[in-house]
């Protein structure tokens, strides 16, 4: 349970929040139209004759927006409605060229699911909690309307216009900013391992539209407000805090919530009212009759679910179980689709060249790639090249450590090395002589030189002061630059003290 | 349902068509006569029947996801797009300007 | 060069192939009737360099030995709904003149393909809402038909696609393009005494033809004879994978396997569609139409669509409802009319322009689409009248089960005047009375011209068929083409 409170003047109260998530879904193409959905081109380049709403043009669904909102609600655990259909919401706006956004009220692609946001003591939230999913419905994003181009005129661009996005509508089953910020996380997280959606913020690829009501703690919900659009996981916390605490305010000083869309404003962290969504709140929704029902069959949900990763949660618990890797560990390493990729690869190939099991080495590679490797990035900023950190050259660097012939801190500078120059590690331990003596024979000769040299520290050793053992150890290392394979030295020495 | 003139001028709002009190006043009765026409519907049992999705039996199929596949329904085609607009500056479209 | 002019598609194409005439000369013959017919004011604008180098293309690759399309040499009127590339396409609005599409319907496409030209773009009812072709921007379009004794008043030609049905009638183009949405193809080829048929929903694609209700909307062929629609709906017809309600089959050889012999097959005459009040020459021409059928060989059974009664109403929700969403586009943005008041914001703008760019008629359906589908109605009337399409289709499909094809009267009475309904927007609706329910339930059907009522105007028979049985319903309506021996054809006055 949260304990976020907003304190009132009258007491303490609780909020109350649920996430509507626009996601984009990745695909080359619109959802109606053959226009590419690339970001970043010049205005009204990406518009086909349907997306500009020519007379005449009809809709043509895109397989690929459909199957990726599919794998979706499978990744949710959701059920899929074998059987959905396209509505028109009708409003009037010039990013909207039909005159109705092609949406999904009455029979979504997705229904019921859920996902776990995990436990942040921290943060607030003190165990995993589970958030209900609604549904997912896929719709059309509208264009663009720019305002400070002209003194009297808004530009319309529709580039964006038709481009496929996943309605994804929470349960109000979030308690605290820090939850509804956690809830975003996971599913961006889960967006990017389904490879549904790019999760891009700053691009616009995921949206939330936020619905916040308070109430005293256990009551019934409160009049909930919309705030539109907020592009970032800290303003959708911001906007929840600054939403709850107006509400809060508002209602202490004997006001009511009026049920309204609102605007976040980034640069105050403040919600206000949009006046200009006002008068259109009747939809008139109804079935688009350029769509036929849309009726998935067996063969396409098959391709659907084998085409599935495997997912964040299920991830974590096979690096624990499997692994063994520590919680934390687990956890960090799945958090990204690119930091899991990159373990993945380097720990096959690290237990190939050992030719161990990759549980053998997963303790090895996790620490290597959540602490030394990035320890050496960081140190080096843009001396290093990243591309250079390839998993052969990592892998390799590993081997010889396993191996005994360089020592951990010989690993970290041929590392450093490979991420400056791109050469090859064992080439860089041979001739930067980066390479532990493991040569018995060399080994051998320096302890007989210090034994020779210390020889009253060896009676006392033999008389039982076992303490010296270390010190034998380290004259050897220091007679060796360091170099020697420590534990190569142990196993000389003990036999040679007996 | 009989629709009186303040109904007619919000319906008239809702799909963007400025009407002047001469037309409601005109516009009322005649929509009132329509709508009390079709509602003869309400006395016919449709408890057991679902409303019609597809009028043939068909369903919907979905095309790949191609860019630009057919030029007729792709993209890349900005003047033929603008050609028509009755403000196009810039390579946009023109509307008043828009307060949010 | 005249007699050009009085033949049809078939004749046209063979004569063409056979080279009796060139295509460049019916071309010019029919070109100088376009000119010669503005009284009619069927047509918004004319394209009498398309008709002349369509037919120079079919000229000069019949002299090349290429094979000709089943169109090749037949100019042809376009009702102004399909987007044509080059040339203004209105719906016969205000808000769209002066609209140039670049991109070409594909049912056009498909006809300049088989080897058609196009003599211009037919004026109808704005945005194909009507039944007299009185709701044009660009004015009325005068039936070529006249009282025999009732003095020179205008008649209606019938709508939506009144200019094509005039000008097919007046033998200014052997055929003509119509849609039908809830008879707009039947009903006016009724009351010119020609031919048209609106093919089972999906057979046309839709794709760039302006919509008015999308769950309705088929084009389909209007000529002069069944010979000559089935020809022409074989050029139109196909599957475009950019409608998404195209059906994706072959499309049959409608021309090919047209028979008059009906021996094994039963007709349905459906007993609601006896209603009180209707002419008695009417119900007379469909009594012709049942001896016509029997004697082709048919057995003609009594069936019951109990339903009829509520099609109509169902109709005036669905399409105004669609209507009112598909017309949203019209905002003044990107193409058509814009009205800019002087201090107007977007808002203001769209309404400005709706205002000035929508006819009473267009805005009166929108208004019933807006309301029905608004918040709190949506089931009631909505959601009822598509439970009660339900219910007009499975009447239908009981009505398979005794017949093969339906027949019956394709109006409740003959053309009347212009002007004569325009004041009661609802006897004008009941005009569609018969021809709705099949629009209803997608079905192919067609009109065929029966006989001169005793003012001499024309009455229609309609045929109705299962889906995807155009053949059925061709070949039923040949039966009584050829019984019936219409050749009735309007005086030239204009
Ligand atoms: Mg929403
Ligand atoms: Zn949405």
């Amino acid at each position: 349970m949260s304990t976020y409170r907003i304190q009132g003047a009258t007491g303490e109260w609780e909020v109350v929040i649920g996430l509507e998530v626009h996601a984009q879904v990745t695909s080359n193409a619109k959802l109606f139209s053959g226009a590419s959905t690339a970001f970043g081109a010049e205005p009204n380049t990406q518009v086909s004759l349907i997306d500009a709403a020519m007379p005449g043009m009809l809709p043509v669904p895109n397989r690929e927006c459909i199957r990726q909102a599919v794998r979706t609600g499978m990744a949710i655990e959701a059920e899929i409605n074998r059987w959905s259909r396209f509505d028109r919401k009708n409003y009037f706006y010039a990013d909207l060229p039909q005159g109705y956004q092609i949406s999904q009220l009455y029979h979504p692609l997705v229904g019921e699911g859920s996902l776990t946001i995990e436990a942040d003591e921290k943060a607030g939230i003190p165990q995993d909690k589970v958030v209900g999913i609604e549904r997912i419905h896929v719709e059309q994003d509208a264009g663009k309307l720019m305002h400070d181009q002209h003194p009297t005129m808004s530009y319309v661009d529709l580039n964006r216009c038709g481009v496929a996005l996943m309605e994804i509508v929470s349960r109000p089953d979030m308690r605290s900013p820090a939850e509804a910020g956690a809830y975003l996380r996971k599913l961006r997280t889960i967006l990017r391992y389904v490879g549904s959606c790019d999760g891009n913020m700053e691009e616009g690829s995921m949206r939330a539209d936020v619905n916040v009501s308070v109430r005293r703690p256990g009551e019934e919900f409160g009049t909930r407000t919309e705030t539109k659009n907020v592009n970032s996981v800290r303003f959708v916390m911001q906007a929840i805090e600054h939403e709850a605490n107006r509400q809060v305010d508002l209602i202490e000083n004997g006001g009511t919530v009026v049920q309204e869309t609102r605007l976040f404003d980034p640069n105050s962290g403040t919600t206000r009212s949009m006046r200009s969504k006002e008068d259109a709140h009747d939809y008139r929704y109804f079935p688009d009759p350029d769509l036929l029902p849309l009726e998935l069959d067996d063969a396409f949900l098959e391709e659907c679910r084998a085409s599935l990763p495997e997912l964040p949660d299920a991830k974590r618990r096979r690096y624990v179980e499997e692994l063994g890797l520590s919680d934390y560990n687990a956890a960090v390493l799945t958090a990204e689709v690119e930091t899991f990729a990159r373990f993945e690869t380097l720990l096959a190939e690290t237990a190939k060249r050992l030719g161990k099991s990759e549980k053998d080495v997963a303790t090895q590679v996790a620490n290597w790639s959540l602490s030394v490797a990035p320890g050496v990035m960081n140190a080096l900023g843009d001396e290093a090249n990243p591309a250079h950190a390839t998993a052969g050259a990592q892998a390799a660097i590993l081997q010889m450590q396993a191996a005994g012939e360089i020592s951990g801190g010989q690993a970290k500078e041929i590392f450093e090395i490979v991420l400056k120059t791109g050469r090859a590690p064992a080439e860089i331990a041979e001739t930067e002589g980066l390479k532990q003596q493991s040569d018995t024979g060399a080994i051998q000769a320096e302890i007989d030189k210090v034994l020779a040299a210390n020889a009253d520290k060896v009676e006392e050793y033999r008389g039982g002061k076992d303490k010296l053992f270390g010190f034998f150890v380290g004259q050897t290392m220091k007679a060796m630059q360091g170099k020697a394979n420590p534990a190569v030295v142990n196993e000389l020495l003990k036999a040679k003290l007996g | 349902m009989s629709v009186d003139q303040t109904t007619v001028a919000k319906i008239a709002s809702l799909a963007r068509i400025k009407m002047s009190e001469d037309e409601l006043a005109r516009m009322a009765p005649e929509l009132s006569q329509i709508l009390d026409w079709v509602e003869q519907l309400g006395e016919v049992d449709t408890s057991q029947v679902e409303p019609m999705t597809a009028v043939i039996p068909n369903t919907l199929r979905l095309r790949d996801d191609a860019i630009d596949a057919d030029p007729l329904t792709g993209g890349d085609k900005r003047d033929a797009v603008l050609a028509n607009a009755p403000a196009a500056e810039h390579g946009f479209f023109g509307v008043p300007k828009v307060i949010e | 060069m005249t007699e050009l002019t009085e033949l049809g598609v078939k004749a046209i194409r063979d004569g063409v192939a056979a080279g009796d005439f060139t295509a460049l000369e019916v071309a010019e013959a029919h070109n100088a009737a376009v000119a010669a017919a503005g009284e009619l004011n069927a047509f918004i604008v004319t394209t009498p360099d398309h008709a002349l180098a369509a037919a120079e293309k079919v000229d000069s690759d019949r002299a090349a030995g290429k094979a000709l399309g089943a169109m090749a040499g037949v100019p042809i009127g376009m009702k102004d709904l399909f987007a044509t590339q080059g040339v203004q396409t209105t719906a016969a609005s205000h808000i769209l003149e002066r609209f140039t599409p670049e991109y070409e319907s594909t049912v056009s496409q498909n006809l300049w393909n088989a080897g058609a030209g196009m003599l211009g773009k037919l004026n109808l009812d704005q945005f194909a809402m009507g039944s007299s072709n009185e709701t044009s921007y660009f004015g009325n379009v005068v039936s070529p038909w006249r009282h025999k004794d009732g003095g020179n008043a205008d008649l209606a030609p019938g709508g939506s696609s009144g200019g094509s049905s005039a000008v097919v009638a007046a033998r200014i183009a052997p055929a003509a393009t119509g849609t039908d949405t809830g008879g707009s193809i039947r009903q006016p080829a009724a009351f010119t005494g020609i031919c048209g048929i609106k093919p089972t929903y999906g057979r046309c694609s839709r794709w760039g033809v302006v919509a008015f209700a999308s769950s309705l909307d088929q084009a389909g062929p209007m000529a002069r004879s069944v010979e000559d629609c089935a020809i022409m709906l074989e050029a139109m017809a196909g599957f475009d994978p950019k409608d998404s309600t195209s059906l994706d089959l072959p499309v049959p050889e409608w021309e090919a396997n047209l028979s008059a012999d009906l021996r094994g097959k039963k007709v349905g005459i459906p007993r609601e569609y006896r209603m009180e009040g209707t002419d008695p020459e009417i119900l007379e021409s469909w009594e012709r139409g049942k001896e016509w059928l029997r004697d082709a060989g048919a057995e003609v059974v009594d069936i019951s669509l109990p339903h009829t009664k509520y099609a109509l109403p169902a109709y005036y929700i669905i399409a105004p409802a669609e209507a009112s969403s598909n017309l949203a586009r019209y905002d003044g943005v990107r193409y058509g009319l814009r009205e800019l008041p002087d201090g107007a914001g977007l808002q203001d703008m769209y309404a400005a322009t709706r205002a000035e760019g929508f006819g009473d008629e267009v805005k009166r359906r929108i208004l019933i689409g807006t309301y029905v589908l608004s918040a709190g109605f949506y089931d009631a009337y909505y959601n009822q009248a598509q439970r009660v399409r339900t219910l007009i289709a499975r009447d239908f499909e009981k009505a398979w089960a005794q017949c093969d094809v339906i027949l019956a009267p394709t109006t409740p009475t003959a053309a009347f005047a212009l002007g004569d309904k325009t004041d009661d927007p609802l006897a004008m609706y009941l005009n569609d009375v018969f021809a709705v329910p099949a629009s209803l339930a997608g079905l192919p059907a067609m009109s065929v011209p029966a006989m001169l009522n005793g003012d001499g105007l024309p009455l229609g028979l309609q045929l109705i068929g299962k889906a995807f049985d155009e053949q059925g319903v061709l070949n039923a309506g040949l039966a009584i083409q050829q019984r019936a021996g219409f050749d009735a054809k309007p005086e030239k006055w204009w």
